[in-house]
């Protein structure tokens, strides 16, 4: 596959859409884990919701 | 319709009284028109070519930086609470409260753009057009701004927050506002169906601000 | 399955912790199978192998508008059956949408400096995006300054509506705007019909992305309702304490 004389401006292209794609990937990726890490340590200190409470009618 | 009269008047006494905002929008307008040849340098036909540019991009500016607190002044002292009460509908409380804004911001505004078009040599016989495209189009400013001035209440953030979200929706009537006054300097193009759509714009945001407004200020309410 | 079951948090995390994987292959699979077809597509007898950033362009502009369409009726949702995932969905649609309007416009922009000489032309379609972008930009800026959810939420709504009302607008009026200013020097892309060969990789290439949109929308809103059950944790222990 040639990509003609102005291959630069079409690996640029894919380049760009894929570290954009992998940017959001990794920021969402993160995100999970970082708040399941606090939801689970603020558990651990048995800090309940609402809805998880026993007392609640 | 006694309401909403007496709240046009009501609001329109507060702005000119000391401490109210009107001419405000109007002084800094002249400001910041005025400032522009300093960037750009005195060849007057250059100032001739972007003069109608200029004029509308400070028109936008003064607008919408004047709208800022058309909504946090009534919610601080709590009049808003009592304006939401009363028996006239939101919606048209809040149209009001824009007429009377549009009446002591954008109309003086409207009325010293001649004095600045002969700075920005743009010709006298030109120049009624020009006032023109502004009084069909700040309208539509004041109530696409409302709508900008409502959330800032419900988000309790005004300033840049508000004019990020609020310019994007005035393209439409800075293409058109532009491309009038441009038509009647220089044409070729003729002068009607642009002016006609920014008078189409105008008549389309009084319909979608107050509604939008509205439903900012009650959600913001609860 | 009613949507009315989706309102329940606990229950679309649980939902959406058995579909992603499966959409994610999905996805995947789809988007090899693209970018193979897109790998052998001919070059366009005019443009030359440039048009291979077509298959990132186009579905991405596509994306760019279904992203605000997907905020407007998620918008609906909040405003008038208050919906409790439908602010979640507009607040994780929000910064994809953004970013592939982004790609839309990088890839634009590349795409015009071999076909028409400069990187930016004020072209009525690359001009439309941009204010679709500031549009998105306003978007992250309402959320970003916010400090309630439930207040952002109900203004989020607002201008997601107010935006999707105006966007066929500023469409028509930068369409007129350039056809009062711009000479017809540049090249058009809508000359003859699209022949099959390229068409097909283009067809795979959008459903790729919108796959992948939809995966990394129903990931973000997860990360969204885990992020608001942590706020009300905190709230309950500065309650408690």
């Amino acid at each position: 596959m040639s990509l003609g004389p102005h291959a630069s401006f079409i690996v640029v292209a894919y380049i760009a859409t894929a570290l954009v794609v992998a940017g959001l990937l990794i920021w969402i990726v993160r995100d999970y884990a970082v708040q399941r890490r606090i939801l689970s340590d603020l558990e651990s200190r048995g800090i309940k919701r609402r809805s998880q409470r026993e007392d609640r009618v | 319709m006694t309401a909403f009269t007496s709240l046009i008047l009501r609001d329109m006494r507060l702005s000119v009284r000391v401490g109210g905002g009107a001419l405000m929008g109007a002084l800094f307008y002249f400001v910041v028109v005025s400032m522009i040849p300093f960037a750009i340098g005195p060849d007057l036909n250059l100032l001739a070519r972007i003069g109608p540019a200029m004029l509308w991009i400070g028109a936008l500016l003064s607008t919408l930086l004047a709208l800022d607190r058309l909504f946090a002044s009534d919610h601080d002292d709590g009049s808003l609470d009592l304006l939401t009460m009363s028996s006239l509908p939101l919606e048209l409380t809040v149209a009001a409260k824009a007429i009377a804004h549009w009446l002591t911001t954008a109309l003086p505004l409207v009325i010293i753009t001649p004095v600045l078009g002969l700075m920005l040599n743009i010709e006298l016989s030109a120049m009624g057009y020009v006032a023109l495209t502004l009084l069909a189009g700040t309208p539509s400013l004041t109530f696409i701004g409302l709508i900008g001035a409502a959330l800032s209440v419900t988000l309790r953030r005004g300033g840049l927050l508000m004019a990020i979200l609020v310019l994007p929706l005035t393209v439409p009537v800075l293409i058109f506002g532009v491309a009038a006054a441009n038509a009647a300097i220089v044409g070729p193009a003729p002068f009607g169906p642009p002016f006609t759509i920014l008078c189409a714009l105008s008549l389309a945001s009084f319909v979608l601000g107050p509604f939008a407004a509205a439903a900012a200020l009650r959600q913001g309410q609860e | 399955m009613a949507l009315i079951d989706l309102a329940n948090p606990t229950r679309f995390l649980a939902l959406a912790s058995r579909v992603l994987p499966w959409l994610a292959a999905v996805t995947a699979i789809v988007f090899a199978y693209g970018l193979y077809r897109v790998a052998y597509a001919p070059d366009d007898y005019q443009q030359g192998a440039t048009v291979k950033i077509m298959f990132l362009h186009v579905p991405s502009a596509w994306l760019a508008m279904m992203g605000w369409g997907l905020m407007t009726v998620a918008a609906l949702g909040t405003l008038v059956w208050r919906h409790p995932l439908a602010d979640v969905a507009v607040k994780a649609a929000a910064p994809i949408g953004a970013a592939f309007t982004f790609i839309c416009l990088v890839t634009g922009s590349l795409w015009g400096r071999p076909m028409w000489g400069t990187y930016w032309v004020w072209d009525a379609r690359l001009t439309s995006v941009l204010v679709l972008f500031l549009l998105y930009l306003g978007m992250l800026a309402l959320y970003w300054t916010a400090d309630d959810p439930n207040r952002a939420a109900r203004a989020a709504a607002i201008l997601a509506l107010v935006g999707a009302v105006n966007i066929p607008i500023i469409k028509f009026s930068v369409d007129w705007w350039n056809t009062l200013h711009q000479p017809a020097s540049v090249v058009r892309m809508d000359g003859p019909a699209i022949d099959p060969t390229i068409l097909v990789p283009l067809l795979v290439m959008a459903l790729a992305f919108t796959l992948l949109f939809f995966t990394l929308h129903i990931a973000a809103m997860r990360n969204e309702i885990l992020r608001r059950r942590v706020r009300s944790m905190r709230m309950m222990q500065a309650a408690n304490a």
